[in-house]
């Protein structure tokens, strides 16, 4: 770790942003034995942090900064790791080998080989009074201090989005007492990422919670008093919600612009293929700004915004980067808490032709197929479902479609064909 | 500060000191301890920070309890009786000296 400001003006690796992806190339560098510099640069003022605990335990007030650091700066220093903080890279120029890229302070870096590891920013509702006092987004750990304030003295929540954060934040304030209501665009919760046995059941769980979700509702204005704070949300239909503090949890935008005017071959995100190679030889991108092959759906390409996936692709890049054969990738894998839900995810289910559903109780456990193979588990509440799917998707093993819906056997016993 | 020793699956011996208030996890992972991977940074979802408490210390730190200890009937390596995920051993003053064997495989 170096001073800021202190930044080498050489190094043979340097990696733009210092998430949990850009610490993962880092480190994986360090396991690899890689003995040349590795430089960090990341724009917040903290050293490489969680993100997933700051929708959860750390608005709850359950965790501090402190648990949310990934690595100690005794860390850091001793696997040689130069992490700046609060420091932006505002270009980077690339040369037939290598290049230089420029800092907001005028310094520039020289570099052999670069990983991208920019993340994503929140997208902000674009309507008008989006920016009034008490309307948030949740992205950094800036913003959830801000978000854990105002939720102290605050009766009513209205959470825009029924994604991921919106109901983890919905379902934590709903726990401490706050009057919630969640705003959904779309017919269904969580739309984009599951089928809808799982929107239906999370819908009943957090609405008999006393959330107030409504569906198939756009929100076209924020409604301020004369001070700016937002006090109404007008939704399409006319009618007005009366709010304390509005959070928009409305998706992610990856940030590749400064890839993008490195002259980069960018889509919705950084295009790399299985590994993390960008369309530039000795460049990298990793975590949520890679936009990487579909694993179901052949020509097609996805960006996935979890902490396996910034492990994984930061695993694979730093491979490429040494110039070593790439492991084989791990199964993606995904994880919820909302309430007294826990919700595990493992495979992408997107692509799936059929899917199968197993519910007991508060438990539910949806299987999802293609071509009548597994590819992938929603599971609600149940971790042994949740392991076995995982460990069967690693080892290439499937479940017979016609017999998974048999609670007499567990989704073990049909993954071992035991049943 | 309570002290932690941690036997790794490569045979060394780890003896670190951790935060009041941090998971035996947390404070091996921060500090490079080898052997515990915790993918998911103690949100209790992986099961891969697999340990197994000293025979003396499990009076202090209790037994896997709910979904902990369904978590363990699939960890990678089997549970043994004294099997915990050590993201969900917060550290007190009161577990200075805390010994913990990480699970071979997780």
């Amino acid at each position: 770790m170096s001073e800021a400001g202190g930044a080498r003006s050489h190094t043979d690796v340097l990696i733009v942003g210092a998430g949990e992806a850009g610490l993962g190339v880092a480190t994986e560098l360090r396991d690899l034995a890689f003995g040349g510099h590795v430089t960090v640069i990341g724009d917040e003022p903290y050293l490489p942090y969680q993100r997933p605990p700051l929708s959860k335990g750390f608005l709850e007030g359950k965790e501090d900064e402190d648990n949310l650091a990934l690595r100690a700066p005794a860390f850091l220093d001793e696997h040689d790791i130069e992490v700046l903080q609060g420091r932006r890279v505002v270009s980077v120029d690339l040369a037939d080998k290598g290049g230089t890229a420029t800092l907001d302070d005028a310094t520039t870096v020289q570099f052999e080989k670069l990983a991208f590891a920019t993340g994503a920013r929140a997208r902000e509702l674009p309507v008008p009074g989006a920016s009034l006092v008490g309307v948030y987004t949740l992205r950094t750990i800036e913003d959830a201090k801000q978000v854990r304030t105002a939720l102290v003295d605050t009766a009513r929540l209205v959470v825009v989005g029924g994604g991921f954060i919106g109901l983890e934040v919905a379902a934590a304030s709903r726990r401490r007492g706050l009057e919630v209501t969640v705003l959904e665009a779309t017919p269904r919760l969580l739309g984009r990422v599951c089928a809808p046995p799982l929107s239906d059941y999370l819908m009943k769980r957090h609405a008999a919670a006393g959330i107030d979700i409504r569906l198939d509702t756009s929100v076209v204005e924020l409604v301020g008093n004369v001070d700016g704070q937002v006090t109404h949300v007008r939704l399409a239909d006319g009618a007005t919600i009366p709010a304390d503090v509005v959070i928009v949890g409305v998706g992610a935008l990856p940030n590749v612009e400064l890839a993008e005017k490195a002259g980069l071959e960018c889509g919705r995100g950084i295009v790399v293929d299985q590994a993390g190679r960008t369309s530039i030889d000795g460049v990298v991108a990793v975590g949520d700004c890679a936009e990487q092959p579909h694993p179901n759906l052949p020509g097609q390409r996805l960006t996935i915004e979890s902490v396996n996936n910034a492990l994984e692709q930061s695993k694979l890049a730093a491979h490429v980067l040494t110039g070593v054969e790439t492991p084989r990738r791990g199964v993606a894998w995904f994880w919820s808490d909302q309430a007294d839900l826990k919700i595990q995810i493992a495979g992408i289910s997107d692509g799936y032709d059929a899917y199968v559903v197993r519910a007991e109780s508060t438990r539910l456990t949806v299987l999802y197929f293609q071509n009548n193979r597994l590819i992938a588990a929603d599971v609600v509440n149940n971790p042994r479902d949740f392991l076995a799917v995982k460990r069967a998707l690693g080892e290439g093993r499937s479940i017979d479609p016609e017999r998974a819906d048999d609670l007499s056997f567990s989704v073990k016993e049909l993954l071992q064909g035991q049943a | 500060m309570p002290t932690i020793i941690f036997h790794s699956p490569d045979g060394t011996t780890h003896k670190v000191e951790a935060r009041v208030g941090a998971s035996a996890m947390e404070t091996a992972i921060k500090l490079g301890v080898p052997g515990i991977v915790a993918e998911c940074g103690g949100a209790l979802a992986c099961a891969t920070c697999h340990v197994f408490v000293d025979p003396q210390w499990i009076e202090a730190t209790g037994v896997a309890e709910d979904f902990e200890d369904e978590m363990l009937d699939d960890a990678e390596t089997p549970r043994q009786e004294r099997s915990r995920l050590s993201c969900q051993l917060r550290m007190t003053e009161e577990l200075d000296g805390l010994e913990l064997t990480i699970a071979p495989e997780q």
